[in-house]
């Protein structure tokens, strides 16, 4: 099937030399929610304004539902909502208004039926009188996703929707994003949340300084770098990890009472049967064994902190 | 052409008008029942009748053009000044609509809005001195053409301004000036040679000329010339606007 977002080769270069976009390609395919994940200035948002049209490429190209976002603007944009990161709404228009201008400005013809699922989906249409102005920090943001909802959009792009709001909201957003996938919307969400990314993408993308350094399917990133750790725990303290076990790469927890193995799941022999039986010839007596999966955190600040020259 | 998009701008851009009707009226109304009372009554029953035209009415054409430019500038400098300033401008620039479909919905606003307060001030001068219009078509005609390509500037000034004071500064510095030595309140031909010479550099000279001409029949500089004036205008700023739009000048980076 053809991808509705294609991005081949985009470069961002600023006028000062700064280059937000070093190269970037990206396939998304229709219906999937994808999170792109990095540190603050990777190049999330620049990437989202340019595939929009706020912001020039300086090359490379972009195709939404098959559309160029050039030569065939208007096709492309259609099919696009965007709800960007900062609160940008007018502080004294009304709710339903503004969202009613966001789907006239689209092309699409006044329809209240439409307007009107959009703001109870969001549990806005008892404020929809309402100036913006009046609204909570959380009310604006779903403003913003109505009006980015207001014209049917095939590809949402969700730039940090849930920046400094609170975890309720944030799962009323996870809620609302479900929902929308449900209904056949593709979307992209930049976050710096890994948990945010974790919960409800589908596959997850690493940004880091204008570089896409990976995009997998999020289960196969974390069961692909995925490093597990084993927790022997003793009833007795030690000093030291003991002799008899110097063959392992064991670290000796704080407290003493525990030795900390960690291991590869890709491997095919993980040691753990061998090291649980040098342990009891050690005569070292086992009080508890614990595993604990290493998360798309760990994975990401991994990711980051290498040169990008390495990671490419 | 996306229709709906030009309307909804539009509707959004008068809504805001709307909300603030009586600001946008009052203010006028009463600046120009000033004017009339200090140039027409006081000091304009000293100054002999112009061109036979008494003073009062002879300052009408000026006052309503001064009115209909400085409108139409600020109503469409702000009217894309503010979507900068709080951040909306995103959705225009994500929007499916082309430059042409911007422009005519903000600028169509504005110009409205000033043709709105052209025709109250006019209303207004019927209540202190007699006029009567020659050429009724041809006045409409300046008007909107007036109001249209000063718009078209504000439009301009509103997306080169890059804070509040520079949104005031150019009307406040280029305009009222241009506008208050551009014949408002006199005919070129009462100014000495050299001046007059250089009243010819000024673009307002044209519009006032040719706005004059529609209410009573006299002009400084001949109709045709007016309008081949504001007609070069209009085109300059729409180049102007079009090149913004192609490179993204202080739109898109």
């Amino acid at each position: 099937m053809q991808p509705i977002l294609q991005i081949k080769g985009l470069r961002k270069a600023y006028a000062d030399g700064f280059e937000a976009l070093k190269g970037v390609d990206l396939e998304i395919a229709q219906g999937e929610i994808i999170a792109l994940l990095g540190p603050n200035g990777a190049g999330k948002t620049t990437l989202i304004s340019t595939v929009c049209g706020i912001t020039m490429a300086t090359s490379g190209s972009v195709t939404v539902g098959g559309h160029d976002i050039i030569s065939d603007f208007r096709a492309a944009r259609s099919m696009i909502g965007l709800v960007p990161q900062e609160i940008n709404l007018e502080p004294f228009e009304r709710v339903k208004n503004t969202v009613k201008f966001s789907r006239g400005l689209f092309g699409k013809p006044q329809d209240d039926a439409v307007i009107e699922r959009i703001l109870r989906q969001l549990s806005l249409w008892d404020k929809r009188d309402n100036q913006i102005r009046e609204l909570s920090g959380g009310m604006k943001r779903r403003v913003l996703i109505a009006k980015a909802l207001s014209h049917d959009p095939r590809l949402l792009f969700l730039d940090e929707p849930t920046a400094g709001v609170d975890v309720e909201l944030r799962r009323d957003m996870w809620e609302i994003v479900e929902g929308l996938k449900a209904d056949g919307v593709t979307i992209v969400l930049t976050t710096h949340y890994i948990e945010e990314a974790e919960a409800i993408a589908d596959r997850i993308g690493v940004i880091a300084k204008g570089e896409l350094l990976l995009v997998e399917e999020k289960e196969r990133l974390m069961a692909r770098m995925g490093q597990k750790q084993l927790d022997v725990q003793l009833t007795e303290r030690l000093e030291a990890v003991p002799q008899a076990l110097s063959g392992y790469d064991l670290v000796l927890c704080e407290d003493g009472c525990t030795l900390r193995y960690s291991y590869d799941t890709r491997g095919e022999r993980t040691g753990i049967t061998k090291l649980l039986r040098d342990v009891s010839e050690a005569g070292l007596v086992l009080r508890d064994v614990a595993t604990r999966q290493s998360s798309l955190e760990d994975i990401f600040v991994g990711l980051v902190h290498e040169e990008p020259g390495d990671a490419a | 052409m996306n229709f709906t998009a030009i309307k909804a701008i539009y509707l959004f851009e008068m809504a805001r008008f709307f909300r603030t009707l009586a600001q946008s009226f009052i203010s006028p109304v009463l600046s120009t029942s000033l004017y009339f009372v200090v140039f027409g009554a006081a000091i304009g029953s000293r100054i002999d009748q112009i061109e036979g035209v008494s003073y009062g009415a002879f300052i009408v054409p000026g006052l309503i053009m001064l009115s209909v430019i400085t409108q139409g500038i600020s109503n469409a400098s702000f009217g894309i000044y503010f979507p900068k300033f709080v951040g909306t401008i995103y959705e225009l620039l994500s929007a499916p609509v082309n430059f042409l479909e911007i422009v005519a919905g903000y600028v169509g606003a504005a110009a409205t809005k000033a043709l709105f307060i052209g025709v109250i001030i006019l209303i207004t001068a019927f209540f202190f001195v007699d006029i009567s219009i020659a050429h009724p078509f041809a006045m409409v005609g300046f008007l909107l053409l007036t109001a249209l390509s000063f718009a078209l500037l504000g439009f301009i000034i509103g997306i080169w301004a890059t804070n509040f004071e520079q949104l005031q500064l150019v009307p406040l510095l280029v305009v009222t000036p241009l506008v208050f030595l551009g014949g408002a309140f006199y005919s070129i031909s009462m100014l000495p040679p050299v001046w007059q010479k250089i009243s010819y550099f000024n673009p307002v000279v044209y519009l006032i000329s040719g706005f004059r001409w529609s209410f009573f029949g006299t002009a400084d500089v001949p109709i045709a010339v007016s309008l081949l004036a504001i007609a070069g205008f209009t085109a300059l700023c729409m180049a102007v606007v079009w090149w913004i739009f192609k490179t993204g000048w202080r739109l898109r980076q």
